[in-house]
């Protein structure tokens, strides 16, 4: 009696969660057929976003490769009319403009995941509490804000005041892409150290913020130093608030202050120019940007990977 | 005989929750801990043994919203006097936890040498001298000498909480506190641990909590029973494990519950 009653109550669950779609009884082929639709549909899903990046990824080095020279990385771009030339100007740049995105971007998205895990909340390790919820979705907003809108900001914020587009401009609109991006990584890595790992440190005697210092940010730094990676490689290749702020340089830009080119201003106004040499160096800095987003995630990968072994 | 410890109508609650402040895990404990003996606290889970060692160190109030009530003295001074720096309280206080807590970022000899340079020590010699007694003290010397540089974690369950006792008696503590130091360790490494303990006996005060009430009969001098807060019995272990005063105390050691 029993038995049957447990059936039925089977039957009417199945019922419930796939009843609306396809008429389901317990039957071995209709559910050997659903079985298989499913392992299918997923498989070709996969393997449709793997050709995707395969696809990119082999189309810019292809086009790229063939322009890339010694010359691209050490001369500035040659008058219009006239072949060869580089990007030297535009490289250096860009490895400028991710300075100062990382100036702004590290220490404050480092020093407020350590305020989220360690100080927001009740305990220590901090709680969920409320503040730590609200900043935590504010971080989240932050990070969902379009970045042609932190160029407007900061176009309206530091270019106007200052009068000029700058290097320092640029930057700052980076920075603050990253801080979010860094915070959150921060936050949740430092989560993930044991709080009896914090415990042991104060019974030692060691004041809350040196058990931070010593134990806690050590253990996790790994984890930490892979979000920072991510907000490099998120950054570098932001084009839209550089447009605003940075705005771009035929030649080299001195000091912080003035205007200067990247590699992705660089690749937007050359990829939409008519010249084909033009079209050719923009996919050639596409091969360097790419290159430096898959070496920033390697790297990050490395670190991820070495902090697996550690804690074995 | 010298009483190190002397705990003064101690009772404790957590958090500012009114159920909480009105159902505390400690009710008005009193007893006091002699030099150079072990003291073994038992009792069944729940029963307060873990937040009454938290409470000599002031490691309870980092739960927010804890509270305590009553007195510790250490060495005659109040724990919990005012303007009594609770970081200045937990050096003079050793802590091992149940789970061995090596600091997995440091190394064998870090470990130990974290706890040294808080009590100010800064020259390699003098360091390098007091990591090696310390470690000798723990009866690690010998297996651990060759890999000083090799990270904490890297050592056996064992090794690794004999470690964790290195490094609390590196600060050189006036009392050792210990939560269940081998309720997370096989038998040979239990066994060492209680063998070590026996050792440091003689120039430690000691303070275990333990389930295991073999392990208190074998090593302790004096028992304390705890049922749900309450002390209900604190007196010579031989006496606790023969004639029990109170039907309580009996009916734990003879395993009638718990």
């Amino acid at each position: 009696m029993g038995g049957v009653i447990s059936k039925n109550i089977n039957d009417e669950q199945s019922y419930a969660i796939l009843g609306c779609i396809i008429k389901v009884n317990n039957n071995y082929l209709m559910r050997k057929i659903l079985n298989i639709s499913i392992f299918s549909i997923s498989t070709i899903c996969t393997i449709f976003t793997l050709s995707l990046l395969f696809f990119v990824f082999s189309y810019i080095l292809y086009q790229g490769i063939t322009a890339l020279s010694w010359d691209f990385f050490t001369k500035l771009p040659a008058p219009i009319g006239e072949g060869g030339g580089g990007m030297a100007h535009a490289i250096i740049g860009t490895m400028k403009l991710l300075f100062v995105a990382v100036l702004i971007g590290f220490p404050v998205g480092l020093m407020g995941g350590i305020y989220l895990s360690e100080f927001g909340g009740r305990l220590f390790p901090a709680g969920r509490g409320r503040f730590v919820y609200s900043v935590r979705y504010a971080a989240d907003l932050l990070n969902g804000i379009p970045s042609i809108v932190i160029g407007i900001f900061v176009y309206i914020v530091v270019v106007l005041p200052m009068k000029h587009f700058s290097t320092l401009a640029g930057g700052i609109a980076l920075g603050i892409i990253v801080i979010p991006i860094v915070l959150k990584g921060t936050e949740e890595f430092l989560r993930l150290v044991p709080s009896t790992l914090r415990e042991a440190g104060l019974a030692l005697g060691m004041a809350k913020w040196k058990v931070i210092l010593t134990i806690v940010v050590p253990t996790a730094f790994p984890g930490v130093a892979t979000s920072m990676m991510l907000g490099i490689a998120r950054v570098s290749g932001e084009t839209a608030p550089l447009l605003f702020t940075a705005f771009g340089n035929r030649y080299f830009s001195s000091g912080w202050l003035s205007p200067t080119a990247s590699l992705p201003a660089m690749i937007y106004t050359y990829s939409i120019s008519p010249y084909s040499n033009w079209k050719q160096q923009a996919w050639a800095g596409g091969t360097v940007l790419l290159v430096l987003v898959l070496l920033t995630n390697a790297l990050s990968r490395m670190l991820l990977r070495r902090k697996k072994l550690r804690t074995q | 005989m010298k009483s190190v410890l002397e705990v003064k109508n101690l009772s404790a609650s957590f958090g500012p929750h009114p159920q909480a402040a009105s159902h505390p895990v400690l009710k008005g404990i009193s007893l006091s801990v002699t030099a150079e003996q072990i003291t073994a606290i038992i009792g069944p889970s729940g029963c307060g043994k873990s937040t009454f060692l938290r409470c000599i160190n002031r490691m309870h109030e980092v739960v927010h919203g804890a509270t305590v009530d009553g007195d510790v003295l250490l060495n005659g001074k109040s724990v919990y006097g005012k303007g009594v720096d609770p970081v200045l309280i937990r050096r003079r206080v050793g802590m091992v936890f149940q789970k061995p807590t090596p600091f997995p970022t440091m190394s064998i000899y870090h470990n130990v040498a974290v706890g040294l340079r808080l009590n100010g020590l800064k020259k390699k010699a003098v360091l390098d001298e007091q990591v090696e007694v310390s470690l000798r003290k723990v009866v690690l010397w010998d297996e651990v000498k060759d890999r000083l540089s090799q990270p904490g974690t890297s050592l056996s369950g064992g090794q690794q909480q004999r470690l964790c006792v290195a490094r609390a008696l590196a600060v050189n503590p006036e009392v050792l506190l210990l939560d269940e130091p081998t309720s997370a360790l096989d038998p040979m490494s239990s066994g060492k641990i209680e063998e070590l303990l026996r050792e440091l006996k003689k120039s430690y005060t000691i303070v275990i909590v333990t389930h295991n009430m073999q392990q208190a009969a074998r090593l302790s001098d004096m028992t304390g029973f705890f049922l749900m807060g309450e002390l209900i019995e604190f007196d010579a272990t031989s006496k606790i494990f023969t004639t029990p005063t109170d039907a309580r105390t009996e009916d734990y050691i003879t395993g009638r519950f718990g």
